[in-house]
């Protein structure tokens, strides 16, 4: 990934910065220009809270060439609780355990390694709530 | 608006076809639908692609494509929409014919897989990038999570899934261009590698080269290229969210409801007129959150379909009677222009052993990405 792509994603990677709807209140992650609910183009920052729940996972056990050495891993799409759904991997656990009602925290992680220059990327992971 | 007939079509055999370039197996699929319609010229021509550029670094596949096929100089333009390229070619060259812009237009289809390139990186990029991809996530995965929502909601299981596969098989095995002619067992599908759990090597379509093309013209002149010529009375596309996350409800396929919707309205019937279907079975969890979509079964009901025998050759509803993605083999761009040709062979009557009697109705639906895109084609026999 170019590093400029990189730097522009930064919000939304580092610091879970979301986006709510003046009009109808919908929250988007990460944040739009447009409401895809309601068309408005009037936002308010926000920050999602570090804990969800899944609502439905898989675990990858063919993963593309970048993540070979970390198959399997749980992948999930987790509901924060402001109502913002992302996808993220789910560590730290039993790929296998992870399923639709389970509580995770979210937590800075390292995603991935890329190019050549093996840039290290950040953003946020899963970890199943205590 | 033109009434738009198919009056002929070509297609390579669907598999790893290590001696064919990209412009090989376009030329050929494409040279064989017109010697099919005997036409010797073209007023145009889409060319559905997904992933030239990334599968084996060629973009610009409309002047390409139409330079080899000696037809350089006319109007050609590489169609793009993911796994839903090859429709919306299809989609395209109906409205050029339609609009009453051109007469004989050429719609075709190719994809290029098994030249050494990244596929599951490739086919990720029809994925959203900055909010999926980057996480690692496939679109084995993303299907996974599909069918486990599908789970979740209706208790579908493993074997209403598997079952699609083994029906696919069973109809793919009577199809000489597809890539798999063989049939499955229930148990071969149980225990099959876990690719993206609950999805199983045998849930998924595999990694194919192929081109597929159908010559179009105004119904008027279809008599100059065949006896038997099919119309198209119904065309509808539509989009989705482009991330799973996005979606209230990650088990049903917006895109494909709407797509489906206003391809039922153009051509005026019910989805109990249909006599024979297409989907696009990517993954055996598709076909059945598809089957919903098309209102051909009630949602939440498509996991017991391919179970009970409605889907199969013989059921009331014959699904996939091709092989599907599934056994006749997915090369991206062209799928959705196979998906037609085989419509257009069952409602001519040319299906032979996998002929649906008296077909008289056909549906094609063809999707990008995991959902975000469908175009969805209603076929008359004439």
């Amino acid at each position: 990934m170019p590093s400029p792509r990189y730097w522009r994603e930064i919000p939304s990677r580092y610091r879970l910065e979301a986006s709510r709807c003046c009009g109808c209140g919908k929250v988007a992650y990460p944040a739009r220009k447009v409401c895809p609910a309601c068309g408005a183009d009037d936002w308010k920052q926000i920050q999602l809270s570090r804990h969800g729940r899944v609502v439905t996972s898989t675990v990858i056990h063919v993963p593309p060439d970048d993540f070979l050495m970390e198959a399997p891993y749980a992948v999930a799409v987790v509901e924060t609780s402001e109502g913002a759904r992302l996808m993220v991997q789910v560590v730290d656990c039993e790929p296998a355990e992870v399923v639709p009602g389970t509580e995770v925290n979210l937590e800075f992680r390292l995603i991935r390694r890329e190019g050549h220059g093996g840039i290290l990327c950040y953003g946020y992971k899963g970890v199943p709530a205590g | 608006m033109r009434e738009v007939a198919i009056v002929g079509a070509g297609m390579t055999r669907f598999g790893e076809i290590w001696q064919s370039s990209l412009r090989d197996l376009f030329v050929e699929a494409a040279t064989e639908a017109m010697r099919n319609a005997s036409a010797d010229h073209l007023d145009a021509m889409y060319v559905g692609n997904m992933s030239g550029g990334q599968f084996v670094g060629q973009e610009h596949l409309g002047p390409l494509m139409a330079d080899h096929l000696g037809m350089a100089g006319i109007p050609a333009a590489r169609v793009e929409s993911a796994c839903a390229s090859g429709g919306v070619a299809l989609r395209l060259a109906f409205m050029e014919v339609a609009s009453g812009m051109s007469d004989l237009v050429l719609a075709a289809g190719v994809e290029k897989m098994n030249d050494g390139a990244d596929v599951t990186a490739v086919l990720a990029s029809a994925a959203d990038q900055e909010a999926e991809a980057y996480h690692g996530i496939t679109f084995p995965g993303l299907y996974a999570m599909i069918a486990r929502a599908h789970m979740e909601a209706y208790g579908t299981t493993e074997e209403d899934m598997a079952a699609v596969s083994v029906k696919n098989h069973r109809h793919g095995a009577l199809n000489p261009k597809a890539q798999f002619r063989r049939e499955v067992t229930l148990e071969e599908v149980m225990n099959s590698s876990l690719v993206a759990a609950p999805l199983r090597l045998l849930h998924c379509s595999p990694v194919s080269d192929g081109a597929a093309a159908v010559l179009l013209c105004p119904l008027e002149r279809a008599k100059e290229f065949t006896d038997r010529p099919v119309k198209i009375i119904g065309s509808g596309l539509a989009t989705g969210s482009m991330a799973l996350a996005d979606r209230n409800e990650p088990a049903f396929l917006d895109s494909v409801s709407l797509s489906a919707g206003r391809a039922y309205k153009m051509a005026g019937i019910k989805p109990s007129d249909i006599d024979v279907v297409e989907v696009h079975d990517c993954f055996s969890i598709a076909e059945i959150c598809c089957l919903e979509a098309l209102c051909l079964v009630e949602r939440g009901k498509g996991g017991e379909a391919a179970r009970s025998g409605l889907t199969a050759l013989g059921g009331k509803v014959p699904v996939n009677t091709s092989g599907g993605l599934k056994s006749k083999g997915h090369p991206v761009g062209a799928t959705g222009v196979a998906q037609a040709i085989e419509i257009f062979e069952q409602l001519r009557g040319e299906s032979g052993d996998r002929q649906v009697a008296d077909a008289s109705i056909g549906l094609a639906q063809n999707m990008g990405g995991s959902g975000a895109s469908s175009a969805v084609h209603i076929f008359q026999r004439v």
